[in-house]
């Protein structure tokens, strides 16, 4: 599926775009973790739950919990919380 | 021949400055009268602490997070030409119920004793105790304070810290013995082990604490900074949010030198600097800490304090300081010394100045202007033929 990166994270994975695998969005961070290392830290805490101000979309439907469903036909986006300051 | 020698020996400073905007080298010469300031590094990153390890001379940790993502760490094995991202930063254990506390930030780095080279430990907030044994590649929890009910409580939660988020900091190894170490915690106080962190106790005698507290439970002690006079590791300072103090080992009863500080000022502030090799000698940064705690310079008017005799008596250095309408201060971790003769000091403001003095105090020179507010200055001594 297409994975859309926001900008303080393309340090990791060189792109805006990268494709990620998974049936879950666990499963799709887990990927995205084991070819760019270090990223799901930067977005998913200690205890598994998802930073304050980084939020994922699917198919531009916020989501909060880390099992829910995708397909290969979905778009993630990734983004940093749009509050100013 | 001595010229030889001289050359060999010939030390020059190495500041290492954390920002909320990111981290410089400012690369001074051996007459600690130029500069050369080489940064940003990580632009952007709220960096809390940057730290060079001092038994390989190389290897730099730099504590950093940004707004919106989580914390890591980053290393440099090579003085900050390259960086790359610390596989496992400092996290606390998972809990099955979900309630498990997270890293917001990884706070203080401090390297390990000499005898284990790649120790390293590292506090967080909220309060977490860390160590790596890779050089600050994979951290993992120290300690049994993470979890400890009673260190918990001693913690307290978020709303009890400070307007940055509650801290574990200055984690000090006694020079003489890796299993001795002692920590602070805002809040929660003072705490010492001596069996390598198996266990650690309180160490909270003689401190006050805010009017209507309880002096015996730490969770309302807030020590701000704690140092180890090198020179003598049986002596220890602390600036505290009540107060300086002195404590001499093996006693246990901390006494408030600040009370000789002059009351117009009084004895409150964050950093504490001691001399690297006359323990009778220590410099604090007094700031604002009335009615609703401006954390200001005192009236507007910046200056250190130093003391010549263990906090008998203080002397106010402000030469070179503004004279009136500074309004900055410096944080716990902005203010450093150097190891030469005499003693430089270095101090970095919220104001983004770097500050030093090369007479121990006696005058001061801006390094620096127009920084993002400084979060932490270190100095370190390095050869000057070394490069870097």
């Amino acid at each position: 599926m297409k994975v859309l990166i926001p900008t303080p994270l393309r340090t990791y994975t060189g792109a805006h775009c990268v494709a990620g695998s998974g049936t879950t969005l666990a499963e799709v961070l887990a990927d995205l973790e084991a070819r760019f290392p270090g990223i799901r830290f930067r977005m998913i805490d200690e205890q598994d739950r998802m930073r304050p101000h980084v939020r994922f979309f699917i198919n531009g439907r916020a989501v909060h919990d880390l099992a829910v469903r995708l397909d290969d036909t979905d778009e993630l986006a990734i983004v940093q919380a749009l509050s100013g300051g | 021949m001595p010229g030889d020698t001289a050359t060999s020996t010939t030390l020059v400073p190495l500041i290492l400055v954390a920002t909320r905007k990111g981290a410089w080298l400012v690369r001074g010469d051996a007459g600690r009268s130029r500069w050369r300031l080489d940064g940003p590094h990580f632009l952007g990153h709220i960096v809390s602490h940057l730290m060079l390890d001092p038994r390989d001379g190389r290897t730099l940790l730099a504590a950093a997070k940004t707004g919106h993502l989580g914390p890591t760490v980053f290393r440099s094995m090579d003085l900050g030409a390259t960086w790359r991202e610390a596989a496992r930063p400092p996290a606390f254990a998972k809990r099955a119920d979900g309630k498990g506390r997270a890293v917001d930030h990884t706070f203080w780095l401090t390297p390990g004793h000499p005898s284990e080279p790649g120790c390293w430990y590292a506090g967080t907030s909220p309060q977490g105790l860390f160590r790596s044994e890779d050089g600050g590649d994979t951290w993992v929890p120290f300690s049994s304070i993470n979890d400890d009910p009673d260190y918990l409580r001693w913690m307290g939660t978020v709303q009890d810290g400070t307007p940055d988020g509650p801290k574990l900091h200055s984690i000090l190894v006694d020079p003489r013995d890796p299993a001795h170490l002692y920590f602070g915690m805002s809040g929660g106080g003072v705490h010492e082990s001596r069996n390598a962190g198996k266990t650690f106790a309180p160490l909270l005698n003689g401190l006050e604490v805010v009017e209507g507290f309880d002096v015996a439970d730490p969770t309302f002690h807030d020590p701000h900074c704690l140092r180890l006079s090198p020179a003598d590791p049986d002596r220890l300072y602390q600036q505290n949010h009540c107060g300086i103090y002195r404590l001499d080992r093996p006693g246990d009863t901390w006494v408030r030198i600040g009370r000789t500080m002059p009351p117009e000022v009084g004895d409150i502030g964050f950093p504490m600097v001691v001399h690297p090799r006359d323990p009778d000698r220590a410099w604090v940064f007094p700031m604002d800490g009335q009615t609703v705690w401006p954390r200001t310079s005192p009236d507007g008017k910046p200056a250190v304090y130093g003391t010549r005799d263990a906090g008998a008596t203080w002397q106010r250095l402000d030469a070179g300081l503004p004279r009136e309408q500074a309004w900055w201060t410096v944080k716990r971790q902005a203010m450093s010394a150097d190891a030469l003769d005499p003693v430089g000091l270095y101090f970095g403001t919220t104001s983004g100045e770097l500050w030093m003095s090369a007479d121990e105090g006696g005058s001061w020179t801006c390094v620096a202007r127009h920084l993002p507010e400084i979060y932490a200055v270190e100095v370190a001594q390095r050869s000057a033929e070394a490069g870097g």
